[in-house]
């Protein structure tokens, strides 16, 4: 295979891939919408995460499921 | 209740990086300045041999601000919102607290031995990609202990799901780390060849293939340096200032995968016109235009989480610094593109628009957030609230007319430039010498200078303002919710 002929392939590869990269995105757009609609996240809460930064603040989402596990 | 109500997030790395952002801002915008007045007035070329030449200085003023100023401003911000987003104290883990500390002393060491070695005239000849070889491995070393220090403290967070500034953190580390490695690959000659020094080095790469990687990572540097962890400071930031819930979490996440896509692929830009393949600067072209929309999908973002809350920004210096600087990113990011487009950049190319339009960006988007996050730090990492309010409104006014200044100077100096360049007489001889478009831009020059100057002096204010804040201030009993405390 010559040069240009690889660089060809290259070229279309590139394309290829840039599409499948813009549906991905457009994907996980649906993909936000839909989790919430369904109930399954709640994505705007995830915004008090900075506004109650404090370290005694509940978290918005706990890591361990019970502090009492802990103890 | 856990036993941790006696606990508190440690500042102590994150203020070591706040004095040493305010330490390199200053040299390395003093540095700009000097540059700047000698292309205007070429004969203080002279004043320090061969250490006070522009050729000497240009390199230093760019490293000083983007890997001395920035970097650690990236890291005092890290140091400080990443606890607070995780919702766990570096105090938890003395590991952590060492490699914290261990990454500051490194980083100061190595940016040191990089300001040294810069005046000696000892450099690699890449542009932001200086450094020869013993400092760039410095720099991993750094940067690990940096991801460490990221990784490690996700690891003992309470807070599971991490905020999207930490996402913005992590493309940082992720990204500078994968485009500093393949661009800095270069062969150590005196162990290779027995040519030069033990430290000298040239790239692994040749030719076009060298300038396709070093704009591949020149323009991601723009990205995941001026771009990345600017989005991830603003968006703990202003909210947290302003009290106010990011306008749609949603959209932030859909910017930033958008923003990782396309930022990788637009470098090309820079070599329109070149021996690079066509298709590669066709894509660095379309790539770039289709950057406006996760870029203006953040600042966008920004500016409506202000929505209805619009009377903070006459009451909050802070907000106006934020503001300016979400509104300084739009701005930038539809200048850039327009550059890009290959018509465009036919006039724009090797012009002064060009250093115009990055300083648009790094004055007022980069410098402006930093300082306003570094202003939001101080009272809860001093307990005192903030010196004053209205040096710090008299800082604005003079570093926006600073910017001002610099930006339409450039942008008058660049087009003018370009035309004179392409301009041709009836025979389709060309009208002017290079000599000519050089007398007819150094007002221009003087002018840009002096914008420059002032958004120094602007920067001397903050650093007053932040050391008397640390000093004198009076102390505050408990952490503000929201907007900072300050005395008239």
């Amino acid at each position: 295979m010559n040069m240009e002929t690889i660089r060809e392939l290259q070229a279309y590869g590139y394309i290829f891939f840039t599409i499948f990269l813009a549906v991905i995105l457009y994907s996980y757009l649906y993909h936000l919408y839909k989790a919430e609609k369904k109930g399954t996240r709640n994505y705007e809460q995830y915004s008090n995460i900075a506004l109650h930064d404090n370290l005694d603040d509940a978290p918005v989402e706990s890591r361990t499921p019970s502090n009492k596990e802990k103890e | 209740m856990q036993a941790n109500h006696a606990l508190n997030y440690d500042y102590s790395v994150a203020k070591c990086f706040t004095y040493a952002t305010i330490l390199f801002g200053i040299i390395g915008m003093l540095i700009g300045v000097v540059i700047a007045y000698q292309m205007a007035f070429p004969d203080l070329n002279y004043l320090a041999g061969e250490y006070g030449t522009f050729g000497r200085l240009r390199p230093l003023h760019t490293s000083g601000v983007i890997f001395g100023f920035l970097l650690s401003g990236i890291f005092a911000t890290w140091y400080y919102v990443g606890q607070r987003v995780l919702k766990v104290s570096m105090a938890e883990s003395p590991f952590l607290m060492i490699v914290g500390r261990l990454h500051f002393w490194i980083y100061m060491i190595t940016i040191l031995a990089a300001v040294v070695t810069l005046f000696m005239g000892i450099g690699t000849s890449k542009e932001y990609a200086e450094l020869e070889w013993p400092l760039d491995i410095a720099v991993v070393v750094l940067w690990v202990l940096w991801g460490i220090s990221i990784f490690g403290l996700i690891g003992i967070r309470r807070e599971k799901t991490l905020y999207i500034s930490m996402w913005y953190y992590i493309a940082t580390f992720l990204g500078v780390a994968m485009l500093y490695l393949f661009n800095n690959m270069e062969v150590p000659t005196y162990f290779v060849a027995g040519m030069g020094k033990w430290y000298h080095s040239v790239s692994m790469y040749a030719g076009t293939n060298d300038a396709m990687v070093q704009w591949w990572y020149g323009h991601n540097a723009v990205a995941f340096v001026f771009t990345v962890p600017i989005i991830a400071m603003i968006y703990y930031f202003l909210p947290k200032e302003s009290g106010q819930p990011v306008f749609s979490y949603k959209l932030s996440l859909l910017s930033f995968w958008g923003l990782m896509f396309v930022y990788l692929w637009a470098g090309g830009h820079h070599l329109l016109y070149s021996t690079v393949p066509d298709w590669v600067q066709t894509m660095g072209s379309i790539f770039s235009i289709i950057l406006i929309l996760p870029s203006w999908g953040s600042a966008i973002n920004m500016l409506l989480t202000m929505k209805g809350q619009w009377g903070q920004l006459k009451e909050n210096p802070l907000i106006k610094f934020m503001i300016f600087a979400s509104t300084f990113y739009m701005l930038s990011t539809l200048e850039g593109p327009i550059q890009a487009i290959k018509s465009v950049n036919a006039l724009a190319h090797f012009t002064d628009w060009i250093p115009g339009h990055v300083h648009d960006g790094t004055l007022g988007w980069v410098g402006f957030m930093t300082m306003a996050a570094l202003y939001h730090m101080a009272p809860r990492m001093y307990k005192r609230e903030l010196y004053s309010k209205k040096l710090m409104e008299s800082q604005f006014w003079i570093q926006t007319t600073g910017i001002v200044m610099y930006f339409s100077s450039m942008w008058i100096a660049g087009i003018t430039q370009g035309m004179m360049w392409r301009a041709t007489d009836q025979y389709g001889n060309l009208a002017y010498s290079f000599i000519d478009t050089v007398t007819v831009l150094i007002p221009y020059y003087a002018l840009r200078a002096t914008g420059g100057l002032l958004y120094l002096i602007g920067f001397f204010m903050f650093a007053y303002n932040l050391y008397k804040t640390m000093t004198v201030s009076k102390a505050i009993e408990r952490e503000p919710q929201n907007a900072s405390p300050m005395a008239a």
